[in-house]
């Protein structure tokens, strides 16, 4: 054994500087960084009030009616993956932005950058997909655009799509992070995790006895069926990239209230859970493509349960939490055991941990 | 789930900490050594739990914290050659060296990958034969086998484009130089229950013994943690200071003896730099004998700018629990979530993060005064 002696034990921890003389591959990771990036170079540039909304898409009225309209870019590697492809993705990830503005959605545009040297059948596949993702979502591919890209300088396929959709009539007051308030409950519309994990699978080459499917799916159903029942809907918002953790800290942020969670409540399937122990990540981050939450007020809480679990996409819904007044710009979770600790925002990506 | 779902669950949990409350009279601080199970610690808000007597001060077991500035610096070093590619741990790229870290390399146009397991870069440099592909070898006893592995196998199948840049750290030097320091302030110890898995428990006999303290081995999920501790608080309540085994489901007394000889014929005891502790004699492993020719510092000399530590962060004291983080001139005005000076406020795992969100925000939660443990 050595016998080493510190007169003064000083261990110091390596100081993160933060990146902010170019652009690192956090700035797309959805956490801090990205929201940096908005605050400090897109908002200042673009300023206006349907901006200054934050939500997943802007809300603007034209000649007396009001449309939601958003984008969305796509770049996932692989292109197909268990569950879907970038195509499906490319659909339902606009179509359910303009979901979570509460809007029908109606247009879609398409740009796609192609890489020189993609095989034909792979750019078949992707657009097939869309096409029977468009038709399931009742919504038409109107315009789109092409470039290609000298080999080695894109990733195969990289799809942009726009959409835009209506604000139906029977809509309550606005749908959004304004509207969210203290007494609000939260739910979720199913398990959480399966797109992130099922596209990490085929990256790191994890197989597992029945594999993890993406749950990339058309949130519409879901949230036609809660505006038909007249629910009074606060907030709605997909769970895609920074998963539940990002999205609730967004809006906590957003509006100063404190999200309260209980770990026991959050569905998470077990080969998603075993993958991410595997991995060293936390499903309350992991991407899903295919689940939102709403917001409601608690008195409401019981019809939403029974009207979301009658759809398809959501029937997995459950209450996760509820909102309180303080403390502001918090997500707290009760853990498993009973312990609680603040859910924060990533600065960027997760990163599997060495221990 | 099993194996998981039975050590996280509430009521056993509720149980174990009764026990402990039952059996604290005074004010003991336990150091756990691994980073794993400070993680564990913080996610499942295990301090509300315990009862105030008992101060939890999180040890140096995380490769990322003692890795030295020098070697990161030279890791990005390798990574900017136009002939390399730079393999590593995820949670690597994020720390930063004097001046940039591997992830500002790769944003800057560096080759540097992401690998769960260092045999996944003898698979690139078989993948690549025409680049160098540098393994980052960092971690404790735990990393070492599979990180000899990569050596031997790569001897083994003759793949000569592949090196290792080792900066691998040993568990009981670190502990004897801690309980050595004149301002050592721990009373017991959670062992490393995986570093154990590997090397087994019996190097912990003569420090337990040497510095009265007691050692108690102790696995990664919550109620492991909490077992653990009400062993080490058994041990001071009643006057002892032995080694004890709480993760008898995965470790040995010997530990793995296949795995500790592969590491024997790969590696060879040297002392090591440890970031912010300095040198300890021997601390660590560097290749031995005809695995030297995967040495990178040999394969590729380095001679840089002489590393800087920033000067205003005092985690190191933070992490002993000599000071409190809102002691720290720069917590909360200089120090923030957004505007990290030091590790420990970068994460939601950070004493210095959690001090920041529960003592400034949560006056009703876990610690309604700045007291306590570091990360309380």
């Amino acid at each position: 054994m050595a016998d080493a002696k510190i007169t003064s034990f000083n261990l110091s921890c390596p100081v993160p500087r933060v990146a902010d003389d170019r652009i690192v591959l956090a700035h797309g990771g959805g956490g801090r960084l990205t929201h940096q990036l908005i605050e400090k170079i897109f908002i200042p540039a673009f300023a206006n009030d349907a901006l200054e909304q934050r939500h997943d898409g802007a809300v603007v009225s034209v000649n007396g009616s009001r449309l939601a309209f958003t984008t969305d870019s796509f770049v996932v590697r692989p292109l197909i993956f268990p569950g879907g492809n970038i195509g499906d993705l490319a659909v339902n990830g606009t179509v359910n932005d303009l979901a979570m503005c509460g809007a029908r959605p109606l247009y879609l545009s398409a740009g796609f950058i192609l890489e020189e040297g993609l095989e034909m059948d792979t750019l078949r596949a992707v657009v097939t997909s869309m096409q029977a993702a468009a038709a399931k979502a009742n919504v038409k591919l109107v315009t789109g655009d092409t470039k290609v890209v000298d080999k080695g300088k894109g990733d195969g396929i990289f799809v942009n799509t726009s959409g835009i959709g209506v604000i139906e009539a029977n809509a309550k007051g606005t749908i959004g992070p304004s509207a969210v308030q203290p007494g609000d409950v939260v739910i979720v519309s199913g398990d959480l995790g399966r797109h992130g994990i099922a596209i990490l699978s085929v990256r790191e080459g994890l197989e597992f006895e029945s594999p993890i499917l993406s749950d990339c799916a058309n949130l519409w159903p879901a949230v036609e069926a809660l505006l038909k029942d007249g629910i009074e809907i606060h907030c709605l918002r997909d769970l895609t990239r920074g998963g539940l953790a990002t999205t609730l800290n967004e809006i906590a942020s957003d509006r100063n209230i404190c999200i309260k969670l209980e770990e026991t409540l959050i569905p998470v399937e077990e080969t998603v859970q075993s993958a991410c122990e595997i991995l060293g990540l936390d499903p309350l981050y992991v991407a899903n493509e295919g689940r939102f939450a709403v917001f409601v007020p608690a008195a409401q809480a019981d019809v939403v349960l029974d009207v979301l679990r009658k759809i398809d996409v959501s029937q997995g819904s459950v209450r996760v939490g509820r909102v309180e007044e303080g403390p502001g710009r918090t997500v707290v979770l009760q853990s498993r055991i009973g312990g609680n600790r603040v859910v924060d925002m990533l600065s960027g990506e997760q990163l599997p941990r060495i221990c | 789930m099993r194996f998981l779902s039975e050590y996280r669950d509430q009521k056993s949990a509720e149980q174990l900490a009764g026990a402990i409350r039952k059996k604290v009279t005074r004010s003991w601080t336990i150091m756990e050594i691994c980073g794993g199970q400070t993680h564990t610690i913080v996610k499942s808000g295990l301090e509300d739990l315990l009862p105030r007597e008992i101060t939890l001060v999180h040890g140096p077991g995380c490769p990322v914290c003692v890795t030295p500035i020098e070697l990161i610096d030279k890791a990005v070093a390798i990574a900017k050659r136009p002939d390399a590619i730079l393999c590593s741990f995820g949670d690597m790229l994020r720390v930063p060296g004097s001046s940039r870290s591997l992830f500002d390399a790769k944003a800057e146009g560096a080759d540097v990958r992401i690998v769960y397991s260092p045999l996944d870069a003898l698979k690139v440099a078989k993948q690549n034969p025409e680049k160098q592909v540098v393994f980052f070898a960092v971690g404790f006893e735990t990393t070492a086998p599979a990180n000899a592995m990569a050596a031997w196998q790569a001897d083994h199948d003759g793949v000569e484009n592949l090196s290792l840049l080792v900066s691998h750290v040993l568990v009981p030097p670190a502990m004897e130089a801690l309980l050595s320091s004149d301002n050592c302030v721990v009373q017991g110890f959670l062992a490393a229950g995986h570093v154990c898995t590997i090397m087994g428990f019996e190097e912990y006999f003569p420090i337990a013994q040497k510095h009265g303290v007691p050692i108690v081995v102790t696995g990664f999920e919550p109620l492991d943690i909490l077992e653990g501790i009400f062993l080490t608080i058994s041990q001071l309540e009643e006057g002892r200071h032995e080694v004890e085994n709480q993760y008898a489901r995965a470790v040995r007394r010997e530990g793995n003896r296949p795995a500790q000889k592969t590491i024997a014929e790969v590696f060879e005891i040297v002392p090591r730099q440890w970031r912010g502790l300095g040198e300890i004699p021997a601390s660590g492993f560097q290749l031995r004998g005809r695995f030297q020719k995967y040495d990178a510092n040999l394969r590729f000399p380095f001679s840089g700018e002489p590393a800087r530590e920033s000067p205003e962060c005092i985690s190191g004291l933070i992490l002993q629990g000599l000071k409190k983080p809102h002691e720290c001139a720069a917590f909360a005005v200089k120090c923030t979530p957004e505007n990290p000076l030091g590790a420990p406020m970068v994460s939601s795992e950070g004493a210095c993060a959690a001090y920041y969100h529960y003592g400034r925000r949560q006056n009703h939660l876990v610690q309604p005064e700045l007291s306590g443990s570091a990360s309380r």
